[in-house]
Parts: C-alpha cells; structure tokens; sequence
C-alpha cells in the first residue's frame, strides 16, 4: 500500500472549479440542443469564474501564512490567492464581452477553452517548482493559441494563432532550457529548495536563471520579446485579446516576481538590473511603435508592451514595496485594458470590420456611455488622476525611487509623456472628428445594433474599478501589501 | 467643511448634469445655479474668516493614501481664499456667458465647465502636494475636451499643444513630486520640510513655467487662447494661470530657499523678459484676442518679478495683481467673444467705429482698457507698483524694465480701445449691431464693480493675504516647521 500525500483541496479549489466548468461546458457543446448551447456553456463558464473567484477569495481569508505543498510543487498564500481572485474576475468580465459575438460554430468550445486557460493561470500563481510552472504556462498557452485561432474564417486570426504558437513555443523552449539548466547545476525543482541549493558563482545556473527570465519576459511581452504581440493581440478574436492583455499579463508578471524573490534572491543584483533593462525597452518600444499605429487593437497591443515596462520597473525594485506597487498597478491596468477592448469589440460589431483610428471618429457622442467608458479607460492608462492608473504608476516610481533607482523614474515619466500622444489621440478621435471623416465606410453593419446590455455592465464594472481604485487606493493597498508579504522579501 | 463643500459642489453638480437627461435649458440654468452658490458660499465664507490665524482656516483632512503618506487635507490661508474667490467668480461669469452664447451638447459642455471650476478651487485649496498636484492634473481634463470640441477652426492643433506643453511640464514636476515626497517621508505641505536639491526645484519651475507661461514655454498661449470659446480662454487666462502663482508661492518659495537664492536672478530675467516681450507683441497684434493673449502673458510677467523678488512688498502685490488680472483677462475675454458675435470676427480690419450709438459697449471696453494700462487710482495700478517696488530691492535694473512696460501698456491698451471703438474702417460692423444687452452687461459689469471696490481698497486683499500681513516670514516660517 502506497500512502498518497495529503491534498490540500481548498488551495486547488479555484483551480478545480474552472476546469470543471470547462469540462462541463465542452459536455454541453455536444448534449445541449444547438440553439441552447451558447447560454449554457457561457452560464457554466461565468458559474466557473464566479465560484472560482469565492474560493480564491476563501482561500485568501484562510491562508494568513504561506504553506508550501506536496514537496513544493506548489504554495498556497495570500499572493496566489488575489491574483486568483483578479484572474477570475478578469474571465467573468470576458464572458460579459464574449456573449453577443457573432460566433455561429464552437461557441461550447470557446467557453470550455477560455476557462480552461484561465485554470492554467490560476494554478501558475500558485506554482513553485520548475516543473508545476512549465506544466501550468503550456496549460494555458495551448489553450490560448487554439482561442487565437478560433475564427478559422479570418486569415487573421488563423495567422495570429500560428504566429503566437510558433513564438509561443520558442519562449517555452527557452524556459525549459533554462529550467534544465538551474535543475541541472542545484539538482532542485522547487524555489525555495534552490534558494538553498544555489552555488551563487555557477555561470550555468545564471545563465539558466537569464533563459527562465527571457522565456517569461515573452509572456509579458516585455521588449524585446514582444514581436507576437502587436499580431497576435490584432488578430485574436477581440475579447480573447481582452483576456490575454488582462489575465496573461497578471499570470505572467506574478509568477516572475514569485520566482525572482523566492528562487534567486542571492543574484538580486544581476536580475534587478536585467528587469530594469528589460522594462527601459518595453517603455521606449511600446511608447514609440503605439504612436505611429492606426489600428486601435494594434496601438493597444503597444500600450500593452509599455505596461509591461512600468510593472517590471515595481519588479526590479526588488522590495516590499515594489511587489505591493506591482499588485495595485496590476488592478486598475486590468479594469483599463479589458474595459478598453470590449468598447473596441463593441463597435468591431457596429461596423463589421476592424477598428481604426479613423472609424472610432464620433463614438462619444453616438454612444455617450462606451465614449466615456473608452475616455475613462485611455486617461487612466495614460495615468491621469481621478484614475487608479495615476496612482498605480506613482506607487511604483515611489517604490523605485526608494530603491535608489531615480534615473527609471525619470524615464518612466518621459515614457508617461510619450504614451499621451497616442491615448489622447483615441480621445480626440472619440469626440472631436465628427464632421470630418467621410460617411462612406463609417456605416453602422445592418442598421444599428440593439444595446449590448452584458458589454455595457463590462464597460461599467471597468469604469467602476478605475475610478475606484482611485478613491479607495488604501484598502486595495493594504490587500496587495497582505498579498505582498507572503513573499521573502 | 466649507472648502470641501466649496471643491465637491461644482463637480456634484457636473455628476448631476452628466448622469441626468436634463432639457437644455434646466441644465444651463442648473449650472449657472452650483455656480452662484459657489460664489454665495464663498462670500459666507469671509464672516468667519480669520486672516491674521497661522493656521489654514475651514481646513479638512482625511487619510487617503497613508502608505505613502498622501492625504486629502484642503483649508484656506488668505491668498488662498483670494484666488478661489477669484476662480468662483470668474466660473461663474463663463457659465453666464455660455448660457447666453448657447453652446451645442449643453449637458458635456456645461458638465465640463463646472468640473473645470471644482477642480481649480481644488487646486488653490490643496494642503497636501500630491493632491495639489492630482487637481493641478485633473483640470487639464476638461480643458482638452472643452477646447478641442468646442474651439474654434484650429481647436485640435490648439488642445494638443495646450495639453502637449503642460504635461511635459507637470510630468517633470511628478518626478520632482515623487523625489521631495518620498524623501520627506511625507506629502503634508504644512509637514515638509526644505530641499536644496537644484533639480528638484527645477521640476517644480517648468511646471509652473509653463503654465504661467514664462517666455521660452509660451508656444502654447496663442493659439489657446484664440481657438478657445471666449469664456474657457476668460477661464485659462484668468484663472489657469494662477495655478502657477499659487504654485510658486506656496510650494516653491517655502520649501526651496537656497535654490530660490541661487537661481533667483535667473527667474527675474525671464520674467522681466516675459513682461517686455508680451509687452512689445501685444502692441503687433491684428486681433482683440491676440491684445489679451499676449498681455496676459506680459502681466504674468510682472507676477513672477513680484514673486521672485521674495519680500513683502512683492508677494503682497503678486497676489493683489494676479486677482486683479484675473478679472481683466476674463473680463476682456468675454467682451472679446461678445464683440466677435457683431463683427464675425475680432480681427481689427473688421471693426472700429463701435462706440458711435453703443455706449455701454464703449464705456466696459474703455474701463477695463483703463485698468489694463494701470491707469494711476485702479486696482492695477496699486498691484503693479507693490511689485515694482518689491523689485526694486532686488535690483532697479527689473524695476526699470517694468516701468517701461507699463509705457507699453499704455500703448497697447490704448490701441485696442480705439481699434474697437473709433478707427471707423469701411469694412468694420454696420450700425444694425447691437450695443451691450442686459445679460451681457450682467456678465460683466459685476467684474467691472469688484475692479472698482478694489481700486478704493487695495488694502483688502494685501493687507489679508498672509498671516499678520508678514509674507515673508510668514513663508520662511513654514520651512522651520516640524
């Protein structure tokens, strides 16, 4: 008799109960009559998500102190937890966005893939062996190449699903590799375990360390590991691009820090350094290439890389601080983002066709919500108070001028001011072309479309988080500093 | 409680008209309401307002953000209660004259409007620095929209280098923010201390640089100024750039002395520059607005010589003259949009000749033309002559140049006048235009009566613009505290 291990079932909960929904979701794609599959793999899907989210939140309440799991395959603590909790949040808002796309085919699978990816990323940020990471990432990578591909009528969204599988793969391979290597020079999986085990000196563990933060940095899309990006997020089905910008980003970003503080905090120096640099590219290449985009899901996937500058900035801070600044920051960039592409899903379904610059024109006053909405969104990205963005990126700045780094605030700032150019230009297009652009192509596909009232609850929830989390900056604070002391810093 | 009240109620009411499908006309006349309750408010306030108290009155503070030490914590020093006095005015003038003017899309124009005035008072009652500077940031919002929707032909090009140009400038200042702030240990103006840090200080002075604007950062000004609708140029002008006045004096002055020492000649340099170059280009000026736009920024000149000269003649007339010039600009401004209704236009080869059957038209653009040239016995007068005796102490050399540009003032003033109201030109307006209705004098002669009660008193606002009427040390004081 093989005595099996304790499991701890309250800390896979959040993770069981997406994958349950996915299962039963891709069940009722094959037994519910056709006509009902789309409400009832999207009611199984945002049950999924909700229950998941009161786990996690659960699982939040009752971990007050961090316990590692069958032989540090994984951890559960408060860190894990919120971003279960945002991560779970994120998919429910994505389902609000999913429900009026024209999809006529692989609706039940759409749902179980979108759970089944966001159950990936639940377990990463709980994962703390080598070998739970790589697991989980690929869980929801494959997930998500098969999302990006989904409509197999547009050329671009089969490309973009290619091109994310091809450069997807690569990261991962460059991950294991790493992986490989640091198991290889410390004979350790789990983080804490090769903290310990660490021969500081070994130019293979480092060189290891460097492979495992490259093969992240590509799921970030930190520059210069972000050609993928503009792509992939042009070419996916909208509101999976709203998924991946959120949800992949927080996975992703959370699973580094976890990783960084944990594994390697004896080659702080080298990797802070690393990510400082990493964040400076993602900040003067997002910055640059969103400027000269027309495209707004385009220009959106550069915002995006930017961001991936500012929240690796927290990361390199390397300190209380900077981890708690990382999880804020992570809240209002969330709301912001998936608000932002679901009033571009929206009007892709007004008109039928892609979203640019130049058809947005007039927006804000044709659909004064979704104009504020989309207003509210780009002023916080661009980090402009009344909006958690502002205070996301002084928490950071402050978080790194306290670690001695003042020379990132100021780039940081000189980038803040380079992002204006392409965020008010969205808002300008929202309410000051009207008039100019000629009628032809602007012409709304078969009439005008009845208000979305599931998107519009999306876009309110994000307004409702941005403006939020800037009145009430301190309790999320005080979450994310909770959440933040879980690690060994 | 009455300062809060004084920030929350504009933007309520903003809210209010945003959110609820109001008729046109209840949401011009809601507006115009919060707007002279604001004014009604503040005046309630002077009864219990103690001038001579070290401490900043109808204060509030509450815990916002303690983890970096940020609080909302807003309250009211003399100069203080001045200048929101000046912004609930001014507010309330522009509303008045959008109501009268009849703007499209009333319910964002008018919600804007009013967020505009909330977040300015916000700005001049700010206790804490980095919510001083989440106002100072939150007022660009409206002005982005109201200038580019609702503008003239080049109102895009104009939004975007207005708002180009001061976040450069208020970014920078971020930076200087975050590097005082998080050294300190706090953001508590009152709780501060002083930096000698040169690069600090100098995120601070191009923030205030530019918003004033002092002479390399002035390439917004003119278009700004004449895309924007009259009563949001009345607004910028008058109002806006005291952002800057209030800036200096209140956060740089105290907490940066030996920088303020060190690089004092240079800000008076600029500033005297600013005042001859704004001066000798309001003179060239082919439109009325062109006059104001540059005088405004000729006048913000001779502000910041008052300010930088740091001595109690100085800042007391710094803070007499930006009220004073507050109510000119706006004043001006809106006679400016009123004019432009009966020319077309506001070049001057489309007008003169107007003061043939229009007299309230001619005596409002004489009167307030009289107090732009500082004519002696105004309100004008008694400002600019603190700050040019302030300056002299600092060297006759700033002293001179200011008195040459009040000769300047002349000149332009004097030119606009008879622009507009003699020089009968053939191609200027018919005789079918109006003179100055009922509601257009109502916008303005209040403007005109505050001017007047001024000019009888300058005393009321130097003499109770700093505790026991002692700037200096006053401001220096600041810096001793814990």
């Amino acid at each position: 008799m093989i005595d099996t291990p304790h499991v701890d079932w309250l800390a896979l909960s959040p993770t069981i109960a997406l994958l349950g929904a996915s299962a039963v979701a891709l069940l009722g794609a094959v037994l519910v009559p056709r006509t009902a599959v789309r409400a009832f793999s999207a009611a199984i899907t945002a049950i999924g998500f909700v229950v998941s989210a009161v786990f996690a939140g659960v699982v939040f309440d009752r971990s007050p102190d961090p316990t590692v799991l069958l032989s540090e395959t994984m951890t559960r603590d408060q860190l894990g937890a919120l971003a279960a909790i945002i991560l779970a949040l994120i998919g429910l808002v994505v389902v609000l966005v999913s429900w009026s796309d024209a999809r006529r085919d692989h609706v039940g699978e759409y749902y179980a893939l979108l759970s089944a990816s966001a159950a990936g990323m639940v377990f990463i940020v709980s994962a703390s062996s080598l070998l739970t990471m790589f697991l989980a990432l690929e869980w929801f990578s494959i997930a998500l190449y098969i999302l990006c591909a989904l409509d197999t009528h547009r050329r671009e969204s089969l490309e973009a699903g290619l091109k994310y599988l091809i450069i997807g793969s690569f990261g991962s391979g460059i991950l294991l590799f790493g992986c490989a290597l640091v198991y290889g020079s410390t004979g350790e999986l789990g983080f804490s375990a090769i903290r310990e085990a660490t021969g500081a000196d070994d130019p293979l563990f480092v060189t290891g360390m460097a492979m495992i933060l490259a093969g992240l940095a590509f799921k970030v899309s930190a520059a210069p590991f972000h050609m993928w990006t503009p792509d992939v997020y042009q070419g996916a089905p909208t509101p999976v691009t709203a998924f991946m910008a959120g949800a992949t980003k927080v996975a992703a970003l959370v699973l580094t820090l976890r990783i960084l503080v944990t594994a390697f905090p004896e080659q702080a120096e080298i990797w802070s350094v690393a990510v400082a640099v990493l964040a400076v590219a993602s900040l003067a290449i997002g910055n640059l290439a969103a400027i000269a985009q027309r495209d707004v899901k385009r220009m959106l996937a550069y915002s995006s890389v930017s961001h991936a500058g500012f929240l690796l900035i927290a990361i390199a801070a390397n300190s209380d601080d900077g981890a708690t600044s990382l999880l804020y920051y992570l809240i209002p960039y969330v709301a912001a983002t998936v608000g932002a592409f679901a009033v571009v899903a929206a009007r892709e379904r007004e008109l039928a066709q892609p979203v640019s610059l130049a058809n947005l024109a007039g927006l804000g006053w044709e659909r004064p919500f979704l104009g504020v909405g989309m207003w509210v969104f780009m002023l916080s990205l661009a980090g402009f108070p009344l909006t958690g963005g502002f205070l996301g990126k002084l928490f950071v700045f402050s978080a790194i001028y306290e670690a001695g780094w003042w020379w990132l605030v100021v780039i940081g700032v000189l980038a803040t001011a380079l992002s204006l150019a392409y965020y008010l230009n969205i808002v300008r297009a929202l309410y000051m072309r009207s008039g100019e652009v000629a009628p032809g192509p602007v012409v709304a596909a078969g009439g005008s479309p009845p208000r979305d009232l599931l998107l519009d609850a999306a876009v309110a929830a994000g307004i409702v988080v941005t403006i939020g989390s800037f009145f009430f900056v301190q309790p999320l604070v005080d979450l994310a500093r909770d959440a933040a002391a879980s690690l060994p810093l | 409680m009455l300062t809060t009240l004084l920030i929350v109620v504009p933007l309520a009411a903003a809210l209010v008209v945003w959110v609820l499908p109001l008729s046109n006309e209840s949401t011009a006349g809601l507006a115009l309401l919060a707007a002279l309750a604001e004014v009604g408010l503040w005046a309630g306030g002077a009864r219990n307002f103690d001038f001579s108290s070290q401490e900043p009155q109808y204060s509030a503070t509450r815990e916002w953000f303690s983890d970096l030490g940020i609080s909302y914590s807003v309250g009211l020093y003399g100069f203080q209660y001045w200048l929101v006095g000046l912004t609930v005015v001014v507010g309330a003038a522009a509303i008045g004259y959008a109501m009268w003017a009849g703007r499209d899309r009333p319910r964002a124009y008018y919600g804007l409007l009013l967020f505009l005035i909330g977040s300015l008072v916000g700005v001049f009652a700010s206790q804490d620095l980095l919510l001083f500077y989440v106002f100072f940031e939150a007022m660009l919002i409206p002005i982005y929209v109201l200038v580019g929707v609702w503008g003239g032909p080049k109102r895009v090009k104009a939004t975007l280098t207005f708002v180009l140009y001061t976040m450069f400038g208020s970014l920078l200042m971020l930076a200087s923010i975050i590097a005082f702030g998080i050294t300190q240990g706090t953001f508590e103006l009152a709780a501060l201390g002083t930096s000698s840090n040169d690069w600090i200080f100098l995120g601070f002075l191009v923030a205030f640089f530019v918003k004033a604007p002092l002479l390399p950062f002035h390439g917004w000004l003119r278009l700004t100024y004449t895309e924007a609708t009259p009563e949001v140029a009345a607004i910028l002008s008058g109002v806006v750039s005291k952002a800057a006045v209030f800036g200096l004096v209140w956060i740089v002055l105290p907490h940066f002395p030996e920088p303020v020492d060190d690089l004092r000649g240079l800000a008076l340099v600029l500033a005297a520059a600013t005042l001859a170059y704004g001066s000798v280009l309001a003179f060239r000026q082919p439109d009325i607005r062109g006059v104001v736009a540059y005088s405004s920024m000729a006048q913000m000149g001779l502000i910041m010589l008052g300010i930088f000269s740091v001595n109690d003649l100085g800042l007391d007339g710094a803070i007499l003259h930006s009220v004073n010039h507050g109510l000119v600009s706006a004043g001006f401004f809106l006679l400016a949009g009123m004019i432009e209704a009966r020319a077309g236009g506001g070049e001057f080869s489309r007008l003169g000749g107007l003061a043939k059957g229009r007299p309230a038209l001619a005596s409002v653009v004489l009167i307030l033309g009289m107090f732009t040239l500082a004519v002696p016995g105004s309100t004008n007068f008694a400002g600019e002559f603190a700050i040019l005796s302030g300056v002299f102490q600092r060297g006759w050399g700033y002293a001179a140049v200011g008195a040459a540009a009040i000769v300047l003032a002349a000149m332009y003033a004097l030119r606009l006048i008879s622009a507009i109201l003699h020089d009968r030109r053939a191609s200027g307006p018919d005789d079918t235009s109006t003179d100055l209705v009922g509601g257009e004098l109502a916008l303005v002669l209040p403007l005109v009566a505050i001017l007047a009660v001024l000019s009888a008193w300058p005393a009321l606002v130097t003499e109770r613009s700093f505790p026991l009427d002692q700037p200096t040390s006053f401001i220096s004081g600041q810096e001793q505290a814990p």
